[in-house]
């Protein structure tokens, strides 16, 4: 019988929320040295404002990882509006040493077949369209949050005989929308001209409540996500059984090196699913886990 | 000054003749599964409602562009092809699209097909619509409504093909094509299943002091006084309370329409070459008043005449309307 290597690789995604560089700097440092982590995506995805704050830090940190035997991948952002959004595209994929994950289309003219990612915010639901980006330089799909199980799993066959490789998001509050107006910038009585960065004031995004007080929506500027945090611990046999071979964690502000830990010792079935769902229950997380989606169902729902 | 073509929409083979029938350049419609984005029960064609509505539009001298704007999940393309093959045997003139594969599919297996990039594909910078252009030879794109009317002057300078924009209708405040909040709620998608705060799974609850709370699934989207008007419970058009924000608000826009009219000249001048009214869900009446006033509003301004528009206010949702993101940037 054939030795079967695990080739799972745990990866970190995206920091989504507005944190003070130095925050990040401080996350990515322990990330470089204590976490499971295998491969880790840096760049401000949601909001080009954003940018500047962390420009000046990103060879530094890349390099912090990278010495802490972390493969990093560059994330562009999600909406190319503006000139200077568009600038931020076009100079992001002229990046050489470094893979890019793409989210929006404009990154795919501006790398002309060059080797890439597909971020989870680019819609790619089906196989055509996988084999289409395929055959102009994609090598990894990170899959959107939304699509069930079933579909995956056929993405999947398709993957093995393109030769590339599939993501799935498998911690985290999941990404339900994108605008062009600043909701965070509104609930201050702001436009997102002058939204003074508030966003900052929440960094695993601003709780939205319905009128009765049921706890519903995440806000992080331009984007909605999910109240809920994404937990497909009890799925990963499942996962990886159909060929899903990176697991992205979204970070939030909990503790990530327990988080990736948890997960690293579920893929290596060093934990059972169940002691590794008490463990990560006992993180306080601030809301209950969901995994409707990966079962067709509404993505709020929790499936045991 | 050139005249731009008037788009309508047409939710029913009723809807398609009437729009026609007041002045429609091109009416859009689509089929009666998910293979569009406004699939809702009542709406739409069946094949052979399509074919008579194909002949009756092309005797006027008016286009039907079939909406095929959704994303077919893996493993179920075989809907979208079929329902392309048959828009092909029946004449329709373009397809809007939104998914890459399905794209690929019309542009490889008909390649004298038009192709629309619709606004789902969410192609809101030059270098997007420049791809679609080069890979699938999309001759038009629906561009997203979240652009002002400087900004679509600019982008117009710099595609290679022709530019449509929404003026009148429901406002969505999503980016389309990048919303997964009714699925959230509902388990139905907008980008695989074409729905958006379904019907079926909307309640409207009064207490015994005449409030009333409406709601989608498990969620409360608004609460309602008795000296109140209720809205249809669309997610991004609720209520909702945020500790950084007194008391209850909308979070993301009131329930409101979009109303262009006032910026017709503009978008004219800024080399609009399609103005879409939405509001294939829209009754016959509604579709008839609008198109109307918007053609002879068209009219009036390709011939260098004041369009009159005052009386399409009474026609908006909740008789508030809005320029949204057209007029500027502070929308945002």
């Amino acid at each position: 019988m054939a030795v079967k290597i695990d080739m799972t690789k745990l990866t970190l995604g995206p920091i989504l929320f507005h944190w003070p560089a130095q925050q990040k700097i401080d996350f990515y440092a322990r990330i470089a040295d204590e976490a499971a982590i295998d491969t880790v995506y840096l760049g401000e995805v949601i909001c080009s404002k954003r940018s500047p704050f962390f420009d000046k830090h990103y060879a530094d940190v890349t390099e912090r990882l990278e010495r802490g035997g972390k493969t990093v991948v560059f994330s562009t952002l999600a909406e190319v509006m503006l000139k200077r959004e568009r600038n931020m595209m076009a100079g992001f994929c002229e990046e050489e040493d470094h893979l890019i994950e793409v989210n929006d289309t404009a990154g795919l003219f501006h790398l002309n077949g060059r080797p890439h990612m597909i971020g989870p915010l680019m819609n790619v639901y089906n196989e055509d369209t996988m084999r289409y980006l395929a055959s102009k330089g994609a090598t990894r799909f990170c899959l959107p949050p939304e699509l069930p199980g079933p579909s995956v799993a056929v993405l999947c066959e398709h993957a093995k005989e393109l030769g590339v490789s599939i993501e799935v998001q498998v911690f985290g509050r999941t990404s339900l929308a994108l605008s062009a107006r600043c909701y965070h910038a509104r609930a201050h009585g702001r436009i997102k001209d002058n939204c003074q960065f508030v966003c900052e004031e929440d960094p695993d995004g601003m709780p939205l409540d319905t009128l009765t007080g049921q706890r519903f929506l995440a806000i992080n500027g331009i984007q909605t996500l999910s109240h809920t945090y994404l937990n497909l611990l009890p799925e990963l046999d499942a996962l990886k059984s159909m060929g899903v071979d990176h697991f992205r964690l979204v970070p939030h502000t909990q503790d990530m090196v327990a988080v990736a830990q948890i997960y690293r010792d579920t893929l290596d079935v060093k934990t059972s699913a169940d002691e590794a769902e008490s463990k990560l229950a006992s993180l306080d997380i601030p809301a209950p886990f969901a995994n409707g989606f990966w079962h067709g169902l509404a993505g709020h729902q929790r499936v045991q | 000054m050139t005249s731009p073509e008037l788009v309508c929409p047409a939710g029913t083979p009723a809807a398609l003749r009437t729009a026609v029938d007041a002045g429609a350049d091109a009416v859009y419609c689509g089929f009666q599964n998910a293979t569009n984005a406004r699939n809702f029960p009542g709406l739409n064609f069946t094949v052979p409602e399509l074919e008579r509505s194909v002949a009756y539009a092309h005797a006027k001298g008016t286009k039907v562009l079939l909406a095929m704007n959704t994303y077919p999940p893996a493993g179920k393309q075989a809907l979208w092809k079929d329902a392309i093959d048959t828009g092909i045997r029946l004449g329709v003139d373009a397809f809007i699209v939104a998914d890459i594969g399905v794209a690929h599919y019309i542009a490889t297996t008909y390649p004298d097909a038009r192709l629309h990039l619709s606004v789902q594909a969410a192609a809101s910078n030059p270098e997007s619509i420049r791809y679609y252009c080069q890979e699938f030879g999309v001759k038009r794109v629906v561009l997203p409504r979240i652009l002002t009317v400087p900004e679509i002057r600019n982008l117009a300078a710099e595609v290679p093909c022709e530019i449509e924009t929404f003026i009148f209708g429901n406002h969505g405040l999503m980016v389309e094509g990048r919303c997964s909040l009714t699925n959230y709620i509902t388990g139905l998608s907008t980008n695989l299943d074409g729905v958006c705060s379904p019907a079926a799974q909307v309640e409207y609850k009064r207490d015994n002091a005449g409030n009333l709370t409406t709601q989608l699934g498990e969620f409360t989207i608004d609460c309602f006084g008795c000296d109140e008007t209720a809205g249809y419970p669309t997610i991004c058009k609720g209520r909702y309370t945020t500790p950084a924000h007194d008391g209850g608000y909308y979070a993301f826009e009131e329930p409101i329409s979009l109303n262009l009219s006032s910026l017709l000249p503009d978008l004219i001048g800024a080399g609009v070459h399609a103005l879409k009214i939405e509001g294939r869900q829209r009754s016959r009446a509604y579709v008839k008043k609008v198109v109307s006033s918007f053609r002879k509003a068209v009219d009036d301004i390709s011939s260098g005449r004041t369009a009159q528009l005052a009386d399409l206010l009474a026609l908006t949702e909740g008789q508030k309307e809005t320029q949204g993101a057209f007029k500027s940037k502070t929308w945002r």
